[in-house]
Parts: structure tokens; C-alpha cells; sequence
């Protein structure tokens, strides 16, 4: 069942997806080598209480976190830890959800750790464009295959590989809704979008085979051959002819200046 | 936070049990038993010990399968 948004629920949840968005942007502050993904959570779960808000990830299905971080070979869902130290020439994914006023946001972004190899910031770069490739579909009348192929056209022709396991999803009442969004697909195919309907596209990209190994903690997923993977997620609603992106990267980009992808 | 999706894998069938049931060893190592696609059963694709199969699962259960495809 997809539910569809009224204009004053879709501003409810630009609510939520500014708090993540900020949120984000506390955490990139304190990216750099020799830090712990845990202190980063700790951070992340302090500021978004702050603002009144519940972090959204907490309890979900038993995720024990308020973010999840993924360095290098880990797709998603990493869970913070004192063990993981950042290193020069990292990446690390950090995905995050706050809720609040009944909605929920769903934003990530990718950030190198220092100095990373240039073969790795072409990954993110092109993860990211095909982020935007994928919301520029998301207007009505289009369908879900149509994000699905803007996104795997310009990755695999790079010589990419997307993920097939994990896909995006709707985001609202609830963090995972119907419809289901891969990040793979066709033109023209599955359902098709309407006016008020929130979908958060978030496509993970490796560098090398697309197959992955769920760990024994339930919860991280690593590539199989352990080349690094990207991933950037933004939260959307579905309008008439424009492209209306609820959450935003604008704060992250303010606080890594000119580091920005 | 992403979704978990149906995970579709390549297999080895190891045994045939009854029932039109197989065990299967995925790529990963791991033992599964499978049950043939009602479309494969309607158009009587065999499937013996040895062959390479396409298998999807779901994530909730990770001891049960479905044979989708099986590779020539």
C-alpha cells in the first residue's frame, strides 16, 4: 500500500529530512583520520535530540545505533563501534534518520577521510551524480524503472557495479514504505509515480563486483571482493513536473568547503 | 537506511530429495533446501544433482529457496 502525502505531511517531512540534513553536516565536522565511527554516533544521536527529534535508526528491526557507518568495503548498515578508527584514505558512509512530528527523514552521504586515491573519488563522484540522474526521473507520470535505469546506465558505463541486495524505498509514517525503489531496472517499467508519494533513491555503487556478504552481526553488509563502495541517499516527494528534494546536502557542503565531491 | 530486498543467488543442486525438492549449495557455501518454480514444473525443465541453478530467497528465512533458472 503506498500512501500518498498531503502538501502540509510533505512539509512535515522536509522538516525531519533539515534535521538529518544538519545532522550530517555536525558529523562532517568531525571527520578526520583517528577518530572512532562510535564518537561519531554518540555526536549524531546528541544533536538530533537536541533538536527536539528521535533518532530515526534506534531500535529499527534491533539496529542498535542512531547512524550507520560504513567505512570502505562495507556497503551499508555498519554499526558504529570504539574498535573502528578511521584511517587516512578512507571513505565512510554515514547514513541517518530522524523523527519527528510523526515523519521520518532518510538522508546519507559518502565523505572521504583526508587524502583518498583518485580511482575512489571518481566512484563518489559518479555515485552522487547518478543520485541526481535518479531524482530527476522522480516527477509524475514517470515510473520507478525509469530511476532505476538512469541510475544503472551511468554507473555501469563507467564500469560500475550496483548493488541488487539493498534498494530504496518509500519513507514517511513509516522509515520503510512501499513502493520499493531499486537502484537497477528498465525504462518504463514497474509503478508509476504519482503526486504525494515519498520515496528516499539512495544508490550504492562498487568499485568492483556487485555481490555482497551479509557479517555475522546481522546488520553489515561488505562487498565480496572488498573493493571500496559508495553511497548517497535523499529523500523525495514525487510532484507535477518538478523534482522537489526534501532533504539536502547544502550544510554538508558548507562545512567541507572546497573538499566537496 | 536501505532496504532489504529478496536476494537472488547461483547454486549447485547437491541432492534430490522428494516432492520435487532439492538441497542446494549456494555460492557462499551455504546449504539451502529449494523448490522448483511452478513455471519450471509447467514446462518440465529437469533438474539433477550437479546442475547450476539461479536461487531466490528471502531475507527472513535463510533456509529455504525457490529455483528460478536453471543454467544449461
Amino acid at each position: 500500500m503506498i500512501f500518498l502525502k498531503t502538501d502540509e505531511e510533505i512539509e512535515l517531512l522536509r522538516i525531519s529530512n533539515q534535521i538529518v540534513a544538519k545532522t550530517l553536516a555536525e558529523v562532517a565536522k568531525l571527520i578526520a583520520p583517528g577518530i572512532s565511527t562510535a564518537q561519531l554516533d554518540k555526536v549524531a544521536e546528541e544533536f538530533i535530540r537536541d533538536q527536539g527529534a528521535v533518532p530515526g535508526f534506534l531500535g529499527y528491526g534491533g539496529f542498535p545505533k542512531s547512524i550507520c557507518t560504513s567505512v570502505n568495503e562495507q556497503v551499508v548498515h555498519g554499526i558504529p563501534s570504539d574498535k573502528v578508527i578511521l584511517q587516512e584514505g578512507d571513505v565512510i558512509s554515514v547514513d541517518c534518520g530522524a523523527y519527528i512530528n510523526g515523519f521520518h527523514g532518510d538522508s546519507a552521504y559518502t565523505f572521504p577521510v583526508g587524502e583518498v586515491k583518485p580511482e575512489i573519488m571518481e566512484l563518489l563522484k559518479t555515485t552522487k551524480e547518478s543520485l541526481y540522474l535518479g531524482i530527476e526521473q522522480a516527477v509524475e507520470g514517470k515510473r520507478l524503472g525509469d530511476i532505476g535505469y538512469a541510475i544503472q546506465s551511468h554507473c555501469e558505463a563507467k564500469g560500475y557495479s550496483v548493488v541488487r541486495e539493498m534498494i530504496g524505498h518509500g519513507v514517511g509514517r513509516n522509515l520503510h514504505e512501499s513502493p520499493e525503489v531499486p537502484n537497477y531496472g528498465r525504462k518504463g517499467n514497474g509503478t508509476m509515480l504519482k503526486t504525494g508519494m515519498t520515496i528516499a533513491i539512495e544508490p550504492m555503487i562498487n568499485l568492483g563486483k556487485r555481490q555482497l556478504v551479509f557479517e555475522k552481526d546481522g546488520w553489515t553488509t561488505r562487498t565480496i571482493d572488498n573493493m571500496p563502495s559508495a553511497h548517497f541517499e535523499h529523500s523525495v516527494a514525487v510532484r507535477k513536473g518538478k523534482v522537489d528534494i526534501l532533504s539536502t546536502f547544502e550544510y554538508i557542503e558548507q562545512v567541507l568547503g572546497t573538499k566537496a565531491i | 537506511m536501505a532496504k532489504q530486498t529478496a536476494i537472488e543467488q547461483d547454486g549447485v543442486i547437491i541432492e534430490a530429495l522428494s516432492n520435487a525438492m532439492f538441497r542446494v549449495e549456494l555460492e557462499n557455501g551455504h546449504v539451502i533446501t529449494a523448490h522448483i518454480s511452478g513455471k519450471m514444473r509447467m514446462h518440465y525443465i529437469k533438474i539433477l544433482p550437479g546442475d547450476k541453478v539461479k536461487v531466490e530467497m528471502s531475507p527472513y528465512d535463510l533456509s529455504k529457496g525457490r529455483i528460478s533458472f536453471r543454467y544449461k
